[in-house]
């Protein structure tokens, strides 16, 4: 795939943010807000940054590798799947419904192209990729690993069982990046539990942090993730803190954890697609 | 004693040594076996491995979560991880995970489990889990293994590593009587009739095959008759094996290092109770937990012992 203008690639933003909308209302269910905020890094990724092959292989050789450890932005992840050619765009249609690969959380159970591991129980993710990562080690493979968890999901011991295990192993062709949207389920994070300085913990680890401080903006996360890259392979794994909002992208949804797992009615759908241009057409 | 054994032995070894020593030759013969472990090294004798391959081994720390996520990421590479560590720490501290990351996404892992069951000995209830097998045969996708010596062990290390998709192997910690052929071929789900009988079904698993095995001498002492079955694979377990047997004898035993619930004998009375309701006595342990002791003493204590099969055959015989 050849490179992409920024606006391109802000049509491609738009239309997934237009996806997920249609996706959750669809079934009255599923998680729009993350979704909506990491919409740029979704698009970032797939269409600029990732060496891949649509042509799905588990094992992944010689290509760049992504896996989302917070499982429930599946409908941003199956948005950007399709639309990079996945799998059919007409197959979003089929979102949590029943005998459809696109489980409300992603699984390798159905075959769907582009997943390699389930997720949707939080705190798994990092050591998946951090296997992934040393088997391509094993493999003389230079390619990279990427890895999107949320903030929230950094409550979770496993993930700095992992941090503690990818410094220590020098595991430095991995990239994280931390959806550091300040919200969670029940509120925001530094209400519920607060991770304080998360660059000072991640840097304790032994991890370089990279701060990506406008994720909402895509020459802001382009830049961000292709700085990113550079840092790898210098014997330390990286970290991305990718500033988000929650909902960005619809303004009653913007900065709140309300509509973390709540999907729009009817009306609240209108209103958000007047605010979102159909740039690719919808599914 | 001078019981007249169908099987003997003249060497005792742990099972975990037909493990670690499995495990060297399944790494010889693949370059992509690989292997972890969460501070248990020596414990789960990988040692051997680690040595000759360092650059396939992985020393996660004690992290054992963590240890089952870096392995389904290894299967995802193309890799075949055998990850180690205490039953305990492999199944109940990890259940969320093996279940997410391994089992549901179909990962070609192999969860090593040492030390499993009473016979672990002194460390005490903390570290005898009782209810491993239960909670990994509950798992879609899982094949369960509970071999019964050194020799057994090793050549189920040596078939896991031959077979695609996820598994547990259960082996244990004392030196144990090595009563099986050397170098036998280990062939997953299929039960293995060591003694013929007529009489009643001892379908034993993991240690507690040898106890069968003096448990059938001592019962054939009194004129009967038992059949001894291995039923070293719990999942996918040999229903023909069994349905054959218990038609011939018409009354079983199970017996195992487990819980009752949800353990081998419970599988079996499934198998039983939907094509032919005959008698079936559980030997395990009934719903508590362990304690500090010697394999011998907990055995005895808990009802794990020849003598309680013995009891236990003549209980289903009563009941035909
Ligand atoms: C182990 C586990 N515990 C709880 C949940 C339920 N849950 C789903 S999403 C979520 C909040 C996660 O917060 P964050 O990672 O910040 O995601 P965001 O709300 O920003 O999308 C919770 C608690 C879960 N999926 N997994
Ligand atoms: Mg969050």
């Amino acid at each position: 795939m050849g490179k992409q203008s920024i606006e391109q690639l802000q049509k491609v933003a738009t239309q997934l943010r237009r996806d997920v909308l249609r996706m959750v209302h669809a079934v009255q269910s599923g998680h729009p807000g993350a979704p909506l905020g990491c919409a740029e890094f979704f698009v970032a990724l797939y269409f600029d940054q990732l060496h891949h092959n649509p042509d799905f292989k588990m094992d992944g050789k010689g290509e760049d590798l992504f896996f989302l450890s917070n499982g429930h932005l599946s409908a941003g992840w199956y948005s950007v799947l399709a639309r990079s050619g996945y799998f059919p765009v007409e197959e979003l249609k089929t979102f949590r419904k029943l005998n459809s690969r696109l489980q409300g959380h992603p699984a390798t159970h159905e075959h769907l192209p582009g997943i390699r591991v389930a997720s949707g129980s939080l705190g798994q993710g990092l050591s998946v990729a951090i296997g992934v990562a040393q088997a391509k080690k094993i493999e003389k493979d230079d390619k990279l690993v990427y890895i999107l968890m949320g903030d929230g999901e950094l409550q979770e011991g496993q993930i700095w069982e992992a941090a503690m295990y990818a410094a220590h192993q020098k595991v430095d062709n991995l990239i994280a990046t931390v959806d550091y949207n300040g919200q969670q389920i029940d509120g925001p994070t530094e209400k519920i539990m607060d991770l304080k300085n998360l660059k000072a913990k991640w840097e304790s680890f032994g991890w370089v942090v990279n701060e990506i401080t406008n994720g909402n903006d895509m020459q802001s996360v382009l830049d961000g993730l292709e700085k990113a890259k550079e840092l790898a392979g210098k014997g330390k794994p990286v970290v991305n803190l990718l500033y988000t909002e929650m909902g960005y992208g619809v303004d009653f949804m913007v900065g709140t954890h309300k509509w973390h797992g709540s999907p729009p009615n009817d009306e609240q759908l209108a209103n958000a697609l007047g605010q979102l241009e159909e740039t690719l057409g919808d599914y | 004693m001078s019981l007249d054994l169908k099987f003997t032995y003249t060497e005792k070894k742990d099972t975990r040594s037909g493990f670690g020593d499995g495990f060297l030759e399944a790494g010889r013969k693949n370059p992509n076996v690989v292997g972890l472990c969460a501070d248990l090294i020596g414990s789960l004798k990988m040692g051997d491995f680690q040595k000759e391959f360092p650059e396939r081994f992985f020393q996660t720390g004690i992290a054992e979560a963590n240890m089952i996520g870096i392995s389904a990421g290894l299967a995802i590479g193309g890799k075949i991880p055998f990850a180690g560590t205490f039953a305990n720490f492999a199944t109940g501290r990890v259940y969320d995970q093996i279940r997410q990351s391994v089992a549901y996404s179909d990962k070609n892992v192999k969860i090593c489990a040492s030390h499993a069951g009473l016979t672990l000995g002194e460390d005490g209830a903390t570290h005898q889990i009782l209810e491993d097998l239960g909670m990994m045969k509950m798992l879609p996708h899982m094949t369960v293994i509970n071999p019964c010596d050194y020799n057994q062990t090793k050549a189920a290390t040596l078939a896991i590593a031959e077979h695609e998709g996820p598994v547990y192997l259960r082996f244990g910690r004392p030196s144990w009587p090595i009563f099986t052929p050397k170098d036998q071929k280990f062939e997953i789900g299929k039960a293995w009739k060591m003694i013929d009988g007529k009489d009643v079904t001892i379908f034993a698993t993991g240690h507690l095959v040898w106890e069968a095995v003096v448990a059938e001498a001592m019962l054939r002492e009194e004129g009967i008759h038992a059949e001894v079955i291995n039923i070293h694979t719990i999942k996918p377990l040999d229903e023909e094996a069994i349905l054959e047997s218990v038609k011939k004898t018409g009354c079983a035993v199970s017996a195992e290092e487990h819980q009752i619930n949800g353990g081998l004998g419970d599988s079996i009375a499934q198998t039983l109770i939907r094509h032919n309701p005959a008698p079936l006595e559980y030997v395990g342990v009934n719903d508590s937990f362990g304690e500090s002791g010697t394999p011998t003493q907990l055995l005895e204590k808990y009802g794990l012992n020849a003598e309680n099969i013995v009891k236990a055959a003549k209980a289903a015989i009563a009941r035909k």
